[in-house]
């Protein structure tokens, strides 16, 4: 028991305010770096302060004193014992280096969206081939109602004056929409995958219905012209976020791991946020492209020129994601 | 853990602390300032675009509602990020993001923590965040347990006040300084802190709990120590507590 705690805390006050005061320091600025001299002077006002919340443990009188330095250690011990590596938060390297990595890493989670995609593709395919009805149901979009034979009339007769004065915002529309569907599908991924599965199939549904329909009328061009400028980087987008879900929902299920859930979920924070960035930008890029070129058809753009353009787009895109960042791999 | 709204941790030294968790009403109390926080960037970056309108209508509405998702979107992550786990609703309400365990939030915990958004707001009103949070033992919405984080309060705390022992007020029991230093050998140490935490506590008692206490105390320490009766009849039993604990834990020196 401290007998005299009027003394007790006259005589320890000054160096929990230097504690104080240095954790004040360092949390001004999260990438501040102690020296080595202040670091041991840390250590020795953590420990002095941490044996007093020791002493005072066994008196409950002073609650506030208490809770006081149960504070000032919480925040010294968080200092302290983190021994993970602090990286810097650097865009480009995250785009360019990182995302492409992480993408590598969890290249299973993607193929299983993949698959769960094309298996969307072909049962909204088959749909819209056995039940009429189907279209209605699975393309609740104003444009697509009509068969495709009419839309391609229909564009070649306005020739994109539709977005004239509103490409900006309809680009901007795109991709707020577009990124909250990916990111929603992330998130979903909390719900042990089942969200993500449900997101990802139903987006291979109504791909599906539409390219069925298109081929089916005999606008397999229009369809390519329209769709691969700006869908090879946007389809490619939502399945690497149905891949950042996954990667969260195997870390929540944790087959055949050792480790804590927490610990689990702690290892892939890192590669879910990396891919959800990445997949942000894609879909920035994507938007502008559907606004600016992909609704423009022929004779104001010709059909050739957007389908090498999707192709060329979709090379790339395929050797960044397999190449980029590739000697840190090794270096790893 | 122990009970429902502390998160205990124990350090290797040994040194057990608890970190009080923040309930879902006043989280949700900050979430709503930090939405006025992000209306209100919002409006601010509408009259910094207008000169814009200039080039014409069409791209400042596109930049503005670009930068309006951006800013909902970054917001939380950027404030908890460079503040150590506080937004500007949580600075007001003296609340702060913490890892689970204690140790420093990291930047992807704070990213994947606000992701978590999406499905915590699900279908409405942030329904599965308020549903989870109020289920967990932590207090942790669904973002909260994927991302390993606990939201915690963190009221100002200053030093205890001490004043009520330290003697400010005349104290008639140690002047009688060979009486005060018998007082001081009879007491048993329990004793004196039993005393020492019915004074610091006594706003909590009940009226009547508070009067029975005092005077059973005073009765104790009065068996103790005969002080002369001119010095102590004007006392209460409470005021005559308040002195002998005074004398035993700050007069000493």
């Amino acid at each position: 028991m401290i007998v005299d705690l009027a003394r007790f805390v006259e005589t320890e006050r000054p160096h929990w305010v230097a504690l104080e005061k240095s954790l004040d320091w360092l949390a001004a600025a999260p990438s501040r770096r102690l020296t080595i001299e202040e670091a041991q002077r840390f250590h020795e006002l953590y420990q002095r302060t941490a044996a007093d919340l020791a002493r005072m443990s066994g008196f409950a009188a002073e609650g506030e004193l208490r809770r006081y330095l149960e504070w000032l250690v919480s925040r010294a011990y968080s200092e302290i014992h983190e021994t993970r590596e602090r990286k810097r938060f650097r865009p480009w390297r995250l785009f360019t280096v990182e995302f492409p990595r992480a993408f590598r890493r969890h290249l299973r989670a993607f193929q299983l969206t993949v698959a769960l995609t094309v298996l969307g593709v072909a049962f909204g395919g088959l749909a819209v081939e056995f039940d009429p009805e189907a279209k209605g149901i699975i393309m609740p979009f104003e444009g697509l109602q009509i068969t495709p034979s009419e839309r391609v009339a229909k564009e070649l007769k306005d020739q994109g004056r539709h977005l004239t004065g509103v490409k900006g915002r309809f680009s901007a529309m795109l991709m707020t929409h577009n990124t909250q569907v990916a990111l929603t599908t992330i998130a979903l991924g909390a719900s042990f995958g089942f969200g993500t599965v449900v997101v990802l199939f139903y987006n291979g549904v109504t791909m599906g219905a539409v390219i069925y329909d298109y081929v089916r009328d005999g606008q397999s061009t229009f369809l390519m012209g329209w769709l691969l400028p700006h869908g090879v980087i946007e389809i490619p987008a939502i399945l690497v976020g149905g891949q950042a879900g996954l990667v969260i929902a195997y870390a929540l299920i944790g087959w055949g791991s050792r480790l804590s859930r927490t610990e689990r979920l702690r290892r892939v924070s890192r590669d879910v946020m990396t891919l959800a960035a990445g997949t942000a930008i894609m879909l920035i890029w994507a938007g502008l492209v559907e606004s600016f070129l992909s609704q423009y058809h022929e004779p104001v753009i010709r059909y050739g020129w957007k389908i090498g353009f999707g192709l060329v787009e979709a090379t790339l895109l395929t050797l960044f994601l397999a190449r980029a960042g590739r000697g840190e791999d090794a270096a790893a | 853990m122990t009970g429902t709204n502390t998160l205990v941790i124990r350090t290797p030294e040994g040194v057990e602390f608890g970190l009080p968790l923040a309930g879902p009403f006043s989280r949700m109390l900050a979430y709503s300032i930090d939405l006025a926080v992000i209306v209100a960037l919002g409006r601010l970056l509408q009259q910094l675009v207008q000169p814009l309108r200039f080039f014409g209508e069409d791209l400042s509405t596109a930049l503005i509602t670009a930068f309006y998702f951006a800013i909902s979107l970054i917001y939380m992550s950027l404030a908890e990020w460079f503040w150590r786990g506080q937004s500007v609703g949580k600075r007001v309400l003296g609340l702060r993001v913490v890892e689970a365990s204690g140790l420093r939030l990291e930047l992807p915990q704070v990213i994947v923590r606000n992701l978590m958004r999406f499905i915590d707001a699900l279908p409405a009103l942030y329904l599965v965040g308020a549903v989870t949070c109020a289920l967990n033992r932590r207090r942790q919405r669904l973002g909260d347990l994927v991302a390993g984080t606990v939201v915690i309060r963190t009221p100002k705390l200053a030093g205890p006040n001490l004043d009520e022992l330290r003697g400010s007020k005349y104290n008639s029991l140690a002047e009688q300084r060979h009486l005060a230093a018998r007082l001081r050998q009879k007491v048993a140490p329990e004793v004196a802190r039993l005393a020492f935490e019915a004074v610091l506590r006594r706003e909590e008692l009940g009226p009547a709990s508070r009067l029975a206490l005092f005077h059973e105390l005073a009765d104790y320490f009065r068996g103790l120590v005969a002080y002369p009766p001119e010095i102590v009849e004007q006392l209460s039993d409470e005021q005559y507590v308040r002195g002998v604990v005074d004398v035993l834990f700050t007069r000493a020196r």
